[in-house]
């Protein structure tokens, strides 16, 4: 039963992947190459799609893939799949983690986490940065996109002159996008 | 407490339709949201709720949406931050599916994408002087944070692994400091 195979094995993916949507990408292609369920060029287009269209990249891929498997039916159950471990990991860790939080021993394990949560966001600026601004990450001239660069610095300069509500700061940066690709 | 529920469900919507790039990118809106708008929860709570969310499977942002919505409002609450976080995706996606094959393929996509995901880098950046201004008490905090920028960008070290050097850092360090 397609259905039944789909939740389970996107439950498998959302129970295997440590440190996010992105670690998912390996794990979900493997499952499409050995289940035969599509090629790796639809794969790639999947990939870009969920990158392009808002939301967790977990969630995009895994409603792409079970629609194209399964229709509708096979998009639900891929996605509730992929939601599923977190769900119930979370609810189960939860009443520890709100017990126990102010103990302690556990209040200097979060001192030393935070650091590192606070430096991982900080590399994933930078790590976005470079693939945003750079053709294919290498830090060459040829391949700078220096229209992106500007509306970058642009929204910069805008977010520290006026606090924004990050919907509209993204609103914004689309629409520059729009506007300078109808110029250049 | 229906209300609560509903009104979980519509933020985290909204989180879901605007997040561009991964869970990190929801970052700035979670904390624009939850901690400055509707005060659900603080700011250092935020940052360690984040820290649990990247030390479980999962995505990120269904974790930490799960996560927050537990805190506010129970396992309901987590339910329905879950959907919410969730559905703006699947019913983009599903329409996409069932419509198109390609959208990379034209051009002013393509430059909309472009100033979007400059706004991504502003935002991420944003999020992480927020966090820092959080985490960073102390010279320990700093090297840290250093350690960490310097292991994600040139080595293939998992994030889990830094999170939990972190943790027993802390309770070594903290712990003896005492």
């Amino acid at each position: 039963m397609i259905y039944i195979h789909l939740f389970i094995e996107f439950f498998r993916i959302g129970l295997f992947s440590f440190g996010g949507g992105y670690a998912m990408i390996p794990l979900i292609s493997n499952v499409i190459t050995t289940n035969q369920w599509m090629s790796a060029s639809d794969f790639t287009n999947i990939i870009s799609i969920a990158e392009m269209t808002p939301g967790p990249i977990a969630v995009n891929t895994a409603t792409y893939v079970g629609f194209k498997v399964g229709g509708t039916f096979g998009s639900i159950c891929a996605t509730t799949g992929v939601a599923m471990p977190s769900l119930l990991l979370i609810l189960f860790i939860s009443k520890f983690f709100f017990t126990y939080k102010e103990h302690p021993i556990m209040k200097n394990v979060f001192k030393g986490i935070r650091p590192v949560i606070a430096g991982l966001i900080l590399s994933s600026a930078i790590i976005i940065g470079k693939s945003v601004l750079f053709e294919h990450e290498s830090l060459s001239f040829s391949g700078f996109h220096y229209m992106t660069f500007f509306i970058t610095l642009g929204l910069f300069t805008l977010s520290f002159l006026k606090k924004l509500h990050p919907i509209l700061l993204i609103l914004i940066g689309g629409v520059l996008g729009l506007v300078t690709g109808f110029i250049f | 407490m229906i209300k609560t529920y509903l009104e979980l469900f519509r933020v985290f919507f909204k989180i879901g339709a605007f997040t561009f790039g991964g869970g990190y990118a929801m970052i700035p809106l979670i904390e624009e949201e939850i901690v400055s708008v509707k005060g659900w929860v603080e700011k250092e709570d935020m940052i360690d709720m984040l820290a649990v969310s990247q030390s479980i499977p999962g995505a990120i942002a269904i974790n930490t949406s799960t996560l927050v919505g537990y805190k506010v409002a129970g396992k309901l609450g987590a339910i329905f931050a879950t959907l919410g976080v969730i559905l703006p995706s699947f019913l983009i996606i599903s329409f996409i599916a069932m419509f198109f094959s390609k959208i990379s393929d034209s051009n002013i996509v393509e430059t909309i994408f472009a100033g979007i995901s400059g706004a991504v880098i502003v935002l991420i950046f944003l999020a992480a002087v927020k966090m820092l201004k959080v985490a960073v008490k102390d010279v320990l905090s700093v090297i840290l944070v250093v350690i960490t920028v310097l292991v994600v960008l040139f080595t293939d070290v998992s994030p889990i692994y830094l999170i939990m050097f972190g943790g027993v850092t802390g309770v070594i360090l903290y712990g003896v400091m005492k």
